[in-house]
């Protein structure tokens, strides 16, 4: 996958399109979790926190804080490995069974190169700029769930959000989806590209793509955290 | 020229090419001939790289292919062209990208010499008016020479034909063969097709490979292929079997 490739600029192209389908096309399913996410935890804190001394921001503290940390990048890869992964694999799938990338051997280019590295570096660079779309969108849906329902102002949710906020959370966050990233394309390029037979096949290794996609995110999410938040 | 010296390659147990030794001259329409599982497919893939046999020998030119590191072999592989069973064309891309394809990865042509070697190529092949469509959108007859167009975009020396007339209706399958005879001779490339119509073999072939059970059976000109037939009962057979004769 690494060789140096036959013409750069028809790489950098892909890799823009790469991006465009990656992460332009994730954007919206993007948007709808990363709002409902913030909602849901807004209102489900609130009805946890029970003890009326504890100051309502509390809930927008535990709210920015979950959100940033874990939901945001866990979730979106969770859904992405779904949208993005079973793309990637039936893609290459698709290519390998109708011996489109038999042809572009025969033709001396480096099929996995020009096909899968273009997925990994556009997932890896977009999948953190969603991460913070998700996370600004999160808390957005938090401060609108706490208005709407009256369980908080935004002026509170926001004293809570600033209170233990750390840029080193942010920066653990994107950590966390350019992993993920990787994971997602790595294995579902993998497992499209070594499909054989027929259509059966191209939606069984989709299939795998997406569970063991979601599997190692998981896994990879408790190696960063034990590793990193000390 | 292509030669092949003593080529084997097994599948696990399974002992598919058995000392394969030929060779193809450039100008000429060599095809390769005999029963579906007699390893015609596997010794194609085998000399345009996609599979590695296990021992022997693959000169293009007086370079031993399958000693080639990954660099020269990128090298000898744009000068093969291969029409595929299936065609194998881009379906995300259309026709005319299909065809561009090979030449924006690997000249520096601008975009204007890029259109007039595309509409050369489709001129060659007799296709015109269907720049924009999808492979999906054209048929079988098309898709086929679409594959040739794009097989031949780049100056090739060495074009391979996977079955180029299955799932064609005769009269489409003329028109294929004559496309690759003409291409043939007037690129003087060595062309090597792999075929059990019978027709195409009388049409077009300048020699001819009789495979059977992995094995060369018999080599030979067309004009000699029948006479051939009586001495040899599997190649009779295989003659005999066919509605044209």
């Amino acid at each position: 996958m690494f060789y140096r490739p036959e013409k750069l600029k028809v790489y950098v192209k892909r890799v823009f399109e790469e991006m465009n389908n990656i992460g332009i096309g994730s954007f919206p399913i993007v948007a709808i979790i990363s709002v409902f996410i913030g909602a849901v935890t807004t209102v489900q804190t609130a009805y946890q926190l029970v003890v009326s001394y504890i100051p309502m921001s509390v809930i927008g503290q535990i709210v920015s804080d979950s959100t940033i940390l874990e939901l945001s990048p866990t979730i979106m890869s969770l859904v992405l490995a779904g949208k993005v992964g079973s793309h990637v694999a039936s893609e290459i799938g698709t290519m390998k069974v109708t011996e489109q990338i038999d042809a572009l051997d025969v033709m001396g280019i480096n099929a996995s190169g020009y096909l899968v590295l273009p997925k990994i570096i556009a997932a890896m660079l977009m999948f953190p700029l969603l991460n913070i779309i998700s996370m600004v969108l999160s808390i957005w849906g938090g401060i609108t769930a706490g208005n709407l329902s009256g369980i908080l102002t935004q002026a509170q949710f926001m004293e809570g959000a600033r209170e233990t906020f750390s840029g080193f959370v942010v920066f653990f966050s994107i950590l966390k989806v350019f992993t993920f990233a990787f994971i997602i394309t790595s294995i579902s390029a993998y497992q499209g590209y070594f499909t054989k037979g027929g259509a059966l096949e191209v939606g069984a290794s989709s299939t795998r793509a997406v569970v063991f996609s979601c599997v190692m995110i998981l896994v990879a999410d408790y190696i960063l955290a034990q590793l990193l938040l000390k | 020229m292509i030669e092949l010296i003593k080529v084997n390659k097994s599948f696990g147990e399974v002992h598919v090419l058995h000392d394969i030794s030929a060779i193809f001259m450039p100008g000429k329409s060599n095809l390769v001939i005999g029963a579906s599982g007699g390893g015609k497919s596997v010794l194609m893939k085998c000399m345009v790289g996609l599979e590695k046999p296990e021992t022997g020998n693959l000169f293009y030119d007086n370079r031993d292919f399958l000693a080639l590191d990954y660099a020269q072999l990128r090298e000898v592989r744009r000068e093969l062209g291969m029409l595929f069973q299936g065609t194998a064309l881009f379906d995300s891309l259309t026709v005319e990208q299909n065809i561009e394809f090979p030449l924006k990865m690997f000249t520096d042509f601008t975009k204007r010499e890029i259109r007039e070697r595309v509409d050369f190529c489709l001129q060659k092949v007799n296709l015109v008016g269907v720049n924009n469509k999808y492979p999906a959108e054209i048929s079988g007859g098309m898709k086929k020479r679409v594959g040739i167009a794009r097989a031949i975009a780049l100056d090739i020396k060495y074009l391979f034909c996977d079955e180029p007339n299955s799932g064609l209706d005769p009269i489409t399958s003329r028109v294929i063969d004559k496309l690759l005879k003409d291409i043939t001779e007037e690129f003087q490339i060595t062309t090597i097709i792999n075929s059990h119509d019978m027709k195409t073999v009388f049409d077009i072939a300048d020699k001819i490979v009789f495979m059977n059970k992995g094995k060369i059976w018999w080599e030979g000109d067309r004009h000699n292929l029948l006479a051939s037939s009586k001495e040899i009962p599997e190649l009779g057979d295989f003659i005999k079997a066919s509605f044209f004769v």
